[in-house]
């Protein structure tokens, strides 16, 4: 049985339209429009239990809801999830003593208090046995490296220690499933690439199943076997990093090297132009023209080298995000957000 | 043989909860110490408006005592400047100051989630949090207020009052915390509801002001206000303790006073309850 099992979970809430100007504000105390945003529509997801899943998509994706919804912080329009065999959504002091969430800009220690006093609540609230809490502290702040942190204010530390120090009070109950919401934001790139070691190590050793979106492709590309691309509020993708160029990119890079003395010019004529710096030239070709154009290049030029590759998978990715998003604009397509005007405001409160 | 197992894993979580308890409270403890010397400087900052008050009521006693009479209400000039010391000491307990606005302010940035996602009551956690704030403060308020009632003894005309008076002064001191903790709590758990409570904490400060006899005892107000101004939560957090302090209540008054206290206490409980529960279902639902 998978350990994370979501069947058709929808999530739409109603966000109050704040009108422009002191008149309209007036007005909106009487007449509110509201705008009703379907964050999540209808996904399904299974997620064996040991599994390291990725969720990747652009701002407003719904990534961020979904995680809210497992963690049973808000409760879904329809649809049903189960993690663990609990509805999150039900709280059970049970289920919430098994899974954790970490969201980067969010931070649950003690500012002013040393980190080790907000572990030591930490034991408390989940009934942390003393040995267990003293090896599994010991053991996360050593591979984390910041034992010696341990007694400083925590408003003393950098944002990299204090996100390893989250990481270690989320970890310290040795949650078996752990939710990751941007852990790795707007830290540099040591103490990022410190954090994925740990994650990967953390979790090949002790197979807990965690879900984590992030907006560093390193990061996902370093930790994750499989990927789970979110837009407009549905699963658009559910697979492999590599699976994701062959399904989306549809263009290839081609990289000529030309002879000595060779003239290059009318490039164009075979693909978009990326790069010209004789005797070298990249080009974008649409992957099913290649064999033609290479052909056609063979023929005209005299060419050196040849080299065909995939187009980097960042590239790849923000094109898609980009298609998806300017598909949501066009008037067309299937609305996003539905527009809700209503007359009595009072009655909209509950 | 069942039944003592139960009762053996009963007190067993019961001892975990007791330890719970005493880590939070001890935390928040050394949290709160960090900040003893800024509470220290502003505990006696806090004793200031008493010489205005002494001044106030000097003149308002001289303009009374023309026309012949020695008291106000039953007050002497006196009176009213210990009753004055009396209700800080009440207040030391009942006032919360950051308490609601903490809570809405909680609500409204999301850290609310917190006590969703982790296996702790909020409403539990923030009041081992206050009494250990209370308790931090007290360790050094205890210096500046024995000072400033050592410095005004003159004021107090009958001296100590009884034990038993005593007693029931003390236990008015920490009912009256507990309600003010639970009153603040429903007001701060409005913000599910309407994300800014600053304005609604703002008449509930004016209405604590005049009504829990902060300003002046309530004795001083006329009949018919007077009357529906007992039957209120308000006077709990100023005027009770001081009233019985200074013996203005006849010993079956004041264990009535105690029971409409608990009374209010246990609606607030109640009230701030349905307020956690039902702000949730709403917090839930619309987005979090």
């Amino acid at each position: 049985m998978a350990i994370i099992e979501v069947r058709g979970l929808t999530k739409h809430y109603r966000v109050y339209q704040k009108p422009e100007g002191l008149w309209a504000a007036l007005r909106g105390l009487f007449h509110r429009r509201y705008v009703e945003v379907q964050a999540v529509r209808g996904i399904d997801l299974d997620v064996e239990e040991g599994e390291f899943v990725a969720f990747l998509g652009p701002n407003g994706a719904g990534k961020t809801t979904t995680l809210k919804l497992l963690s049973g912080v808000i409760y879904p329009t329809s649809g049903s999830a189960r993690v663990m065999g609990y509805v999150p959504w039900k709280r059970d002091n049970a289920y919430r003593r098994q899974f954790a969430l970490v969201m980067g800009q969010k931070n649950q220690l003690w500012w002013d208090l040393p980190a080790i006093e907000s572990f030591r609540l930490h034991q408390q609230i989940y009934a942390i046995a003393p040995e267990e809490f003293r090896r599994n502290c010991d053991e996360l702040t050593e591979l984390l490296g910041v034992r010696d942190l341990l007694y400083q204010p925590v408003r003393e530390l950098s944002l990299g220690e204090r996100m390893k120090m989250e990481l270690t009070a989320a970890l310290l109950h040795s949650p078996r499933v752990l939710f990751l919401d941007e852990p790795t934001i707007g830290l540099d790139v040591v103490a990022q690439h410190n954090i994925q070691q740990f994650l990967r190590h953390y979790q090949e050793h002790r197979r807990i199943t965690i879900l984590l979106t992030s907006h560093y492709m390193k990061d996902v590309a370093a930790l994750c076997r499989r990927v789970v691309i979110i837009a407009r509020g549905q699963i658009q993708y559910d697979g492999s990093l590599a699976g994701i160029i062959d399904r989306f990119s549809k263009h290839k890079i081609v990289t000529l090297q030309f002879c000595e003395g060779q003239v290059v010019d009318r490039l164009e004529r075979f693909g978009q132009v990326l790069q010209v710096q004789q005797p070298k030239a990249r080009l974008r070709v649409a992957r099913q023209e290649v064999p033609r154009t290479l052909a056609s290049i063979l023929a005209t030029y005299a060419v050196q080298d040849v080299a065909v590759e995939d187009p980097p998978l960042e590239e790849v990715i923000a094109e898609l995000f980009h298609r998806v998003n300017s598909d949501q604009q066009a008037p067309d397509s299937a609305g996003q957000k539905v527009e809700v005007e209503t007359v009595e405001a009072g009655r909209r409160r509950d | 043989m069942e039944s003592a197992i139960s009762a053996c894993h009963r007190s067993s979580s019961f001892r975990q909860r007791l330890a719970t308890w005493w880590v939070i409270l001890r935390v928040a403890l050394e949290e709160r110490l960090v900040y003893r010397g800024d509470f220290a400087l502003g505990t006696l900052m806090r004793f200031l408006p008493i010489i205005t008050q002494i001044f106030l009521w000097r003149a308002v006693f001289d303009a009374v005592q023309t026309s012949g009479r020695a008291d106000v209400a039953g007050y002497r000039f006196e009176d009213v400047v210990a009753y004055y010391l009396l209700t800080m000491v009440a207040r030391a307990f009942s006032s919360m100051p950051g308490l609601a606005s903490g809570i809405a302010a909680s609500i409204r940035n999301g850290e609310v989630k917190k006590f969703i996602i982790q296996p702790v009551d909020m409403l539990g956690f923030l009041l081992l949090s206050r009494i250990a704030h209370k308790l931090a403060y007290y360790s050094v308020a205890v210096g500046p207020f024995a000072l400033v009632f050592f410095l005004c003894r003159g004021f107090f005309l009958d001296g100590w009052p009884s034990w038993p008076v005593l007693a029931v002064f003390c236990a008015s001191l920490v009912l009256g915390f507990f309600l003010g903790y639970f009153i603040e709590a429903c007001i701060g758990l409005i913000g599910f509801w309407f994300l800014e409570v600053s304005s609604l904490l703002f008449v509930y400060m004016l209405l604590n002001f005049f009504l829990s006899g902060h300003m002046f005892p309530l004795d001083m107000l006329p009949g018919a206000a007077r009357q529906w101004v007992d039957w209120l939560p308000f006077k709990y957090l100023a005027y009770f303790p001081a009233a019985v302090f200074l013996n203005k209540l006849a010993f079956p008054q004041m264990l009535r006073g105690l029971a409409i206290e608990v009374a209010w206490l246990v609606a607030f409980v109640l009230l701030s309850r349905l307020a956690w529960n039902r702000g949730l279902r709403r917090y839930s639902a619309f987005g979090g």
